[in-house]
């Protein structure tokens, strides 16, 4: 797969039809994102290579605690955009008004939660109810593009289950890029690097057998 | 820092380790490019693994100061541009651009690097002015080393250009250069949980209770001292950090040349 | 003194050497570093992200930001005082308006690009390069764009009509235009254009004309700096 770069023609004549990251102009089809081509039948469109995240309802990410307001909490979400979680979506417990809300979530806090909603203004609510939504207590948090996500999860989970066994690390990987690692220290060093890689080299080929193989080597 | 975060830095810490798996003592790599910059009188790029600054030196004519009406003056600005660091602002320099300033300036002047009296040109009416400016490229941690280092590979860089009559002619530089015959080396030590460290990373900022920035020369006699950040030292914490600090410094100047 | 000859030996619609890389700073979301002759130039790129000043907001679409800033060191000359001067103002502005045509933020509303150009050393056509640098570090930060833009300088010193005028042609002891100009190049429009100096309009014609030929070769120059950067991974 070749990268193209915005203003690139893709495609000249009508046959085809314009997808994301790419747009018509006259008779040509044009990038408008740095990313690769996929040709799907007639349909063309672009895996974008980098750009920010954007909030997407459903989506399971990691965010962090930039504040608290009255009824809730604000955070941060590796985006242009903050995301709220009220205190009645924080726990199955009852929180009194006014209550001393650092007892739950404090500021620098981290957490696995889930977008319940995106309004067309990008106001993003979160909730905590769910499974696997949690504090995240110890280990480490690195920060990866999130377009390079799939990749490091992989087909199927492929990628990050052979990250998880190989290092003895729980990891749990953030749609918007937070990613958290826990383990010994050798190993969460082995499953940076690994993660770090991916990002990297997201573009090449043949590179589960790459990932496989840095981790089996003793570096 | 979250204290859990910061708790288990401190644990793999307390194994002689670090998340990117240098020792404590470890510098990560220097890269220093001496007269990178056209313009400047002299100019430095300074990398310490990911970490790159860039530092220019101007010369010019102005008055000294009545009160040492033999000497020139030296001016040290480092800016936290913007372009380095996401968290770095624009507009008038921040406190910790300031202090910076001063710590760089500290260092170079205490040492006595510049002869001050060297640059003096007509007593009492005319001086070399020596601008010192620093500007931060990427910052992945510890820009304040690295911003020392590249301020002094610029001043050694550093040639006077032509003068006629007063005036300046930038296009033509002379042979000569700056006299430095003593080159401080300043490294800042880390205090996290009971651990020491030098060279941080952007991570192990976030974690620091205090830290000392050491200048030294290569007699190891210390030239500057800045002590910074919120937790307080005990006089063990101190002698401990300068020794670490004297260590590094000695080891980093057998790099540089 | 008739200017028959340039004074570094170049051909009128010939560029200085160029060297553009993108992706020269890790800690951005794009940064690129675009150099023609002894101007040099680096764009960052952060965002898009939170907007403050709140009023700045538009509910419709993110805004697109640019700073322009010479490093203290960078001029021909004096130190150059760090901080806002009218100039540096000036040439952020024609530096937004320029990009701004081919950037799409409507995806990002209330936020903001910030995009930082700062330069190391000049010797004429900064803006210029500077809005060849931004362009490839806010594709590398993967903002949607229709296209690149290219900038360069056209202009005259004495009789003879040329592109990218450097600082001693710029101060030439004769009649002397300079004119920055700005291109999209899948739809030839202008986006930046100004002009220091005196010049017949038929003269204008054909300096723009000639500055028009050289866009070519940067928009090639500029795409490789980007497509370099995923080198190595076409297999």
């Amino acid at each position: 797969m070749e990268t193209v770069v915005p203003g690139e023609v893709l495609a000249e004549g009508m046959d085809y039809l314009p997808s994301f990251g790419t747009y018509r102009q006259k008779d040509k089809i044009v990038a408008s994102r740095l990313g690769l081509v996929r040709v799907d039948g007639r349909v063309i469109k672009l895996i974008p290579l980098a750009g920010a995240y954007l909030p997407k309802k459903n989506d399971r990410i990691i965010a962090k605690v930039s504040d608290i307001a009255i009824s809730g909490w604000r955070f941060d979400i590796n985006s242009a955009y903050g995301a709220m979680l009220s205190t009645k979506e924080a726990t199955s417990e009852y929180i009194r008004r006014g209550a001393d809300l650092t007892r739950w979530f404090n500021v620098g806090d981290y957490v696995v939660t889930k977008i319940t909603n995106v309004t067309s203004q990008n106001l993003v609510d979160l909730t905590m109810k769910g499974r696997g939504l949690k504090k995240i207590v110890g280990g480490r948090i690195i920060k990866i593009n999130c377009t390079k996500v799939p990749r490091v999860i992989g087909k199927k989970g492929s990628m990050i289950s052979m990250i998880k066994d190989k290092t003895g690390c729980s990891i749990i990987i953030g749609q918007n890029g937070f990613v958290w690692i826990k383990g010994k220290a050798d190993g969460e060093l082995k499953a940076t690097k690994a993660i770090k890689m991916i990002e990297e080299k997201s573009h090449v080929k043949g590179l589960t057998d790459k990932v496989n193989k840095f981790l089996g080597s003793d570096k | 820092m979250n204290k859990d975060l910061k708790a288990h830095m401190i644990e793999v810490l307390k194994q002689g380790k670090r998340f990117d798996n240098r020792k404590h003592d470890e510098f990560r790599d220097i890269k220093i490019e001496k007269g990178v910059v056209k313009t400047a009188e002299g100019s430095a790029r300074v990398s310490v693994g990911g970490t790159t600054v860039l530092a220019g030196i101007k010369l010019s004519i102005g008055s000294p100061y009545p009160d040492r009406p033999e000497e020139g003056t030296i001016i040290t600005n480092v800016e936290l541009s913007p372009m380095a660091n996401p968290e770095f602002e624009s507009g008038r320099p921040g406190i910790d651009s300031v202090e910076m300033s001063r710590v760089v300036d500290r260092g170079i002047r205490e040492s006595k690097a510049i002869d001050l009296k060297g640059l003096g040109i007509d007593k009492g009416e005319s001086c070399w002015l020596v601008n010192i400016d620093v500007v931060a490229i990427n910052d992945e941690g510890n820009i304040k080393d690295a911003a020392s280092l590249a301020a002094l590979a610029a001043l050694t860089d550093t040639k006077f250009p032509e003068v006629k009559d007063g005036t300046i002619n930038y296009k033509k530089k002379t042979k000569k250069g700056l006299d430095l015959s003593k080159q401080p080396i300043s490294v800042t030590v880390l205090k996290i949980g009971d651990d020491f460290i030098v060279d941080p990373t952007i991570q192990e900022e976030r974690a620091i209770d205090a830290r000392l920035t050491v200048s030294t020369l290569k007699n190891k006699s210390i030239c500057a001292l800045q002590k910074g950040e919120e937790s307080p030292l005990s006089f063990d914490d101190v002698q401990k950090m300068v020794d670490l600090g004297v260590k590094t410094g000695a080891k980093i100047r057998k790099k540089v040349k | 003194m008739a200017y028959k000859k340039r004074l570094d030996g170049r051909k009128p619609g010939e560029l200085r050497p160029i060297t553009a890389k993108a992706g020269v700073i890790d800690r951005a979301d794009g940064s690129a570093y675009f150099k023609i002759g002894n101007t040099a130039a680096y764009a960052t790129v952060y965002g898009p992200r939170e907007l403050h000043p709140r009023f700045l907001r538009n509910p419709k679409k993110g805004l697109l930001r640019c700073e322009y800033r010479m490093m203290p060191f960078s001029g021909m000359g004096d130190r150059v005082r760090p901080g806002y001067n009218r100039r540096s103002k000036e040439i952020s502005m024609v530096t937004e308006k320029a990009l701004s045509p081919v950037v799409d933020l409507s995806d990002f509303p209330n936020s903001v690009v910030d995009v930082f150009i700062d330069l190391p050393e000049t010797d004429a056509g900064s803006r210029c390069a500077g809005i060849c640098a931004a362009s490839i570090a806010l594709a590398d930060a993967g903002i949607p764009m229709k296209d690149l833009v290219v900038a360069l300088a056209a202009g005259k010193v004495d009789d003879m009509v040329l592109v990218d005028p450097n600082y001693d042609e710029e101060a030439y002891d004769a009649e002397v235009a300079d004119i920055p100009i700005a291109v999209i190049p899948s739809t030839n429009e202008i986006s930046l254009l100004q002009m220091d100096g005196i010049i017949k309009k038929t003269d204008l014609k054909k300096a723009m004309k000639l500055g028009l030929k050289a866009t070519d070769k940067i928009y090639k120059i500029q795409r490789a700096a980007l497509k370099d950067k995923y080198k190595g991974g076409k297999k």
